[in-house]
């Protein structure tokens, strides 16, 4: 009867484990939250940043949020999106004609 | 007390095959493993995005001419001053510069030289001509340090050469790893642009309320105008890093169809051997119930181990490691990446939902199959 034991033995500590990484994860969300995210703030403020330095590949990937939804395709006609990065990245719902409900006559 | 002796039984029955089991467990772990990893990383991705983002500009305003982004009139911002609820208007000089050395992209930015001191840097902003503070990826592509000299080649095709007075720390890579910060008459020069048009405009709005109406305003006094308000840029964060976008939605969705391979795999019936010890078992006195109960304990030792297993990994995977195996896949071509220092944020609605997904499709496909062996007669199943 001893195997009962030792499968809910190694649960429990695998659950205790996880318990002990969530309040590690905790405390250092809070701590960061403390220091380094007002100094990543402050950053972000004074050097006027508007994206994260990510992907450096092209000039939309790094900044996508300043980026129109038909730059990946600008480069000729018919262009297709050729940055890995790109496929990361996706666009903004955007409403098609078709999707939209019609409006109520006035 | 009868619990956990039928849970010993099932311990038992699953130590009869053990390595069958093992890399069960195995291969289940991973894919959950996986799949965790997936959510903790574009979760806290997204979470450090919009926390920091938040002190972004209001609006940005640029110029498109022929749908492409153009420079725009300094003078613009004065006009844009004059608009009831606006704050400020600045505008913002900034520019990509590639650098064939380390065949990399940089950001570079121009500066006023009254900026406060920051506490992510070590050294100083630039605060005179041919000065530059760096982000740690250049520092790195160049090999280059507070006080050295790193030289790169302007617009006009000749060498400047500039002093770096400071590197931003390892802390703020997420945001600084590519930027090289001079001063703006210093990247005005290096590009050969005049101070009277400007990549784009900063305005600061008084009322956040108001912001999208400024903008609306923006756009019918400059209709070739593209003003961006910051609702978007952190909006644009949410959809990058959203699981259900691009390449994280590949990964996860070919993880999930591994793990649905797995538990089709299992429920699609059960082994002649596996009918007889039921067949064998329902002889011998225990109920239907019983069967099933066993059946579930044999399920959840398994799934409740890969999944408890697979969490652990992913979260030191992804916090502990730096989301390594993840991070070239989401690389791309980018020659600077910044190593990733996420912080933790987790989201228990995501990890119930992953349970949910995995554990229980996992424990009905053991169940179910051996349903019908566990109701047939036991004799009828001895013999088949």
């Amino acid at each position: 009867m001893i195997k009962h034991k030792v499968f809910l033995g190694v649960t429990l500590l695998e659950i205790t484990i996880l318990l002990i990484l969530f309040v590690y994860g905790h405390f250092t969300v809070t701590a960061r939250a403390g220091s380094e995210v007002p100094a990543k703030r402050e950053l972000v403020k004074y050097l006027k940043l508007t994206d994260l330095s990510l992907w450096t590949e092209a000039r939309y990937t790094r900044h996508p949020s300043q980026a129109d939804i038909f730059a990946p395709f600008q480069d000729f006609p018919c262009s297709l999106e050729h940055f890995p990065a790109g496929s990361i990245i996706a666009p903004e719902n955007i409403v098609l004609p078709a999707t939209r409900k019609p409006e109520r006559p006035h | 007390m009868r619990h956990l002796k039928i849970l010993e039984y099932a311990l038992s029955s699953l130590l009869r095959r053990k390595y069958r089991n093992i890399s069960l467990i195995t291969v289940y772990a991973l894919t959950i493993s996986i799949l965790a990893s997936v959510l903790f990383l574009t979760h806290s991705l997204k979470l450090e995005a919009a926390h920091i983002l938040i002190d972004a500009p209001d609006l940005v305003v640029q110029k498109l001419s022929a749908g492409r982004h153009d420079l725009i009139p300094s003078e613009y911002a004065k006009t844009i001053r004059e608009i009831p609820g606006v704050g400020a208007a600045e505008p913002r000089y900034w520019g990509y510069y590639y650098d064939a050395l380390s065949h990399s992209n940089y950001t570079l930015i121009g500066i006023d030289r009254n900026l406060p001191r920051l506490s992510l840097i070590e050294g100083r902003m630039p605060s005179g001509e041919g000065e530059c503070a760096i982000g740690e990826g250049v520092a790195i592509a160049r090999i280059v340090a507070v006080g050295d000299m790193m030289p790169l080649i302007s617009s006009r095709d000749d060498v400047v050469l500039y002093k770096v007075t400071g590197t931003f720390r390892s802390e703020s890579n997420i945001l600084t790893n590519d930027l090289i910060v001079m001063g703006r008459k210093d990247l005005l020069q290096f590009f050969n642009l005049s101070a009277d048009r400007a990549t784009d405009i900063t305005v600061t709005v008084h009322n956040p309320n108001e912001v999208t109406t400024i903008a609306d305003k923006i756009k019918k006094t400059y209709p070739a105008s593209r003003p961006i308000t910051k609702n978007e840029i952190i909006r644009t964060y949410d959809a990058v890093f959203n699981w259900r976008s691009g390449m994280m939605l590949t990964i996860f969705a070919s993880a999930l169809i591994a793990f649905c391979i797995l538990a089709w795999d299992k429920a699609t019936g059960i082994g002649a051997e596996e009918k007889h010890e039921i067949g064998i078992l329902k002889a011998i006195g225990w109920d239907t119930a019983d069967i099933l109960e066993l059946k579930f304990w044999e399920g959840i030792v398994i799934s409740l181990t890969s999944f408890l297993i697979g969490l652990i990994v992913a979260f030191v995977h992804v916090f502990f490691l730096n989301a390594s195996i993840l991070s070239p896949v989401i690389k791309g071509w980018s020659v600077l990446f910044p190593a990733f220092r996420l912080t933790p944020y987790i989201d228990i609605y995501q990890i119930f939902v992953l349970a949910f997904l995995t554990v229980t499709p996992y424990v009905a496909s053991t169940i179910i199959p051996s349903w019908k062996t566990a109701i047939t007669d036991p004799e009828n199943v001895m013999r088949s």
